[in-house]
């Protein structure tokens, strides 16, 4: 045994040094089981863009289009539709699509998409997620005096032709508006990319 | 032999000593009542959990495509595997109905009083993880509801502000819930949960024999020793552990040994449960819906929400809040905040007296009132939101959290009745 004095300065000094190493070491090893949970190579290739023939859409018909696992609604709306929408505004939360999270720069105007008549929008509730239905002819039952509109079944919200949140139901916002493209003369649609990405 | 084995092994490893100490010498007051069924309940409960739940799994598939199918594999071809999955699913709600009726003994006595605070954060604790577990493993038979229960509450996390969208996206690990969720959720249910929670029921028990239990006068056994006298004191007939008496500091007074007295007694408790739960699991096995509930019968479909959400009925008086508070940030904080708050009670409560019986009456009808708002607020979380309801939901929301703002206000100076000496 060494009979020299201990010297505290230098004990300290490993003592400290040795746990910043080993801390370090742990937060390093943490990194793998932490990053293991993002979505593999196989989820972010299933959530690329997909495409939609919409040169067979009908007026006031309602296809949807999986994207991301979500649905995503094409809609080409009516003449009437489109008049109605300026009439609902005093209703809503945000009429004027200020939320800049929830669209596209161009879809923030009054229809809230590209071309007036084509509305695309992700069809999920901005409360909690459900999916709300569409209707196209029996909307006043929920808001009165507005034909058309969208009425999510799980806590009532209600959306108008534009996905422009009500005012006085539980969802916050209106809703999302993916990125998407025309292609090929405006007869296919291509959801999740547009000229900005693609 | 025998008595040579055990001094071979004592003298390698304290058992004899540690079961003394825990068991046939730890002094428990001998006034315990219906109340003090519930906490070995709930530990009946875990065990069949943990051996239903390792049986499930030796049939079950954890993927999207298997999980809807091998549940029903389990329930139609499996031999006694509809006893063992109803065992489980039943167990599931058994266990918050004695984990609540554990944790309102707890308030009626006091027992969350100095100085058992930390016994007390322990097993909220244990609710919290109960609860993630419970969630969970609802998501597993991949049924509607299993999968837009699961869309609901994974939501609540997006509204976050600023990382919400991206914690959201790595809980799921896909841009919507899918297998790689329930692959997940699978190994978190039943491998991380139940360590973290068999681990915490360890600290609640070690935690609650250092500081002995409490009882329903809430008055301490074990007192100083200034050599005064005891009359008719049961616990002169009895050995306990030299560690409860300090070498003679301490007095037990009033006190029993844990074994053979609390351990038969509750062997009645298991009796009078399992009578209840054994019916429930032949004759209600889905409890009206409320343990599974019907959308559950059809496989998860992402497009296609069923007309009504509800979580399982244990979860309700929280989610009740959650729709109740009109702002998705502000509904989010208030309904962890109706959590945080119950554990939070050690400090709220500011009266040196613990047990119900000798508080006020002030108390007692607060008491009550958590009792119904807890109750109303549960009951509504079940109904769809309709106006009225909502409206209903905000005032019960309001007497839940008034219950603990009135605690803290009228318990500094409270008019408590005098404690007695000895238990009655």
């Amino acid at each position: 045994m060494s009979n020299a004095p201990v010297d505290h300065g230098r004990r300290r000094f490993l003592t400290i040094a040795t746990s910043v190493v080993g801390g370090v070491g742990a937060i390093g090893a943490a990194v793998p089981f932490i990053a293991s949970w993002n979505p593999s190579e196989k989820a972010k290739q299933a959530g690329a863009p997909v495409t939609a023939n919409i040169s067979k859409l009908e007026p006031g018909q309602l296809i949807r289009v999986e994207w991301r696992g979500k649905p995503v609604w094409v809609v080409k709306r009516t003449p009437e539709m489109l008049k109605t929408l300026a009439a609902v505004e005093g209703q809503l939360r945000d009429p004027g699509s200020d939320d800049d999270k929830q669209q596209p720069e161009y879809a923030k105007n009054q229809h809230r998409s590209k071309k007036p008549e084509i509305f695309v929008a992700v069809g999920i509730c901005t409360h909690l997620g459900c999916s709300p239905t569409y209707k196209m002819a029996d909307f006043d039952a929920h808001v009165e005096g507005i034909a058309s509109g969208f009425f999510c079944p799980c806590h009532g919200s209600t959306y108008d032709m534009a996905g422009r949140v009500f005012q006085g139901v539980p969802a916050p916002r209106n809703l999302m508006i993916p990125p998407y493209m025309f292609q090929e003369n405006d007869t296919v649609l291509l959801i999740g990319a547009d000229e900005g990405t693609a | 032999m025998f008595k040579n084995f055990m001094n071979w092994i004592e003298y390698r490893m304290p058992f004899m000593e540690k079961m003394n100490l825990h068991v046939m010498q730890y002094p428990a007051p001998k006034n315990f009542n219906f109340w003090y069924f519930f906490g070995s309940l709930a530990m009946l409960v875990l065990v069949n959990q943990i051996v239903t739940g390792i049986w499930l799994t030796m049939n079950f598939e954890p993927s999207a495509e298997r999980a809807f199918a091998s549940v029903e594999y389990i329930m139609r071809e499996v031999d006694y595997g509809w006893l063992l999955r109803y065992m489980h699913s039943t167990g599931a709600s058994a266990f918050f109905v004695v984990v609540y009726l554990h944790m309102f003994r707890g308030m009626m006595y006091g027992s969350y009083q100095k100085p058992r605070e930390l016994l007390w954060i322990f097993g909220m604790l244990i609710f919290l993880v109960l609860m993630a577990e419970a969630f969970m493993g609802y998501l597993l038979p991949w049924g509607q509801m299993s999968f837009w229960g699961a869309q609901v509450i994974i939501s609540i996390f997006g509204v976050i502000p600023g990382i919400g969208d991206d914690l959201t996206l790595w809980i799921r690990g896909d841009y919507v819930i899918s297998g790689a969720t329930l692959n997940r959720f699978f190994a978190l249910h039943v491998i991380a949960l139940p360590l973290v929670l068999v681990i915490l029921v360890f600290l609640h028990i070690i935690a609650l024999h250092e500081v002995g239990s409490n009882n329903p006068d809430g008055i301490d056994v074990k007192v100083p020793n200034e050599g005064q006298k005891f009359e008719n004191n049961v616990s002169d007939k009895f050995t306990f552990h030299e560690y409860f008496t300090k070498g003679g500091k301490k007095i037990i007074v009033d006190a029993i040994p844990f074994h053979p007295y609390y351990t038969v007694k509750d062997i009645v408790g298991v009796v009078g449960f399992l009578l209840i739960f054994c019916a429930v699991i032949f004759f209600a096995p889905e409890g009206g819906g409320f343990f599974l509930e019907p959308p559950n019968f059809e496989p998860a479909n992402p497009m296609k929400t069923p007309d009504h959400i509800a979580p399982v009925w244990y979860f309700t008086p929280f989610y009740a809040i959650l729709r109740a508070i009109p702002n998705d940030i502000a509904g989010a904080i208030g309904m962890f905040a109706a959590i945080i708050a119950l554990a939070l009670l050690p400090w709220l409560d500011r009266c040196k007296v613990r047990s119900v019986r000798y508080r006020s009456t002030l108390h007692k009808v607060n008491l009550v009132n958590f009792v119904i708002s807890f109750v109303v607020l549960g009951v509504l979380g079940v109904l769809p939101a309709t106006e009225t309801y909502t409206w209903i939901a905000r005032f019960a929301s309001i007497f839940y959290f008034g219950h603990f703002v009135l605690l803290w206000w009228y318990s500094k100076n409270e008019k408590t009745k005098p404690l007695p000496v000895r238990l009655s």
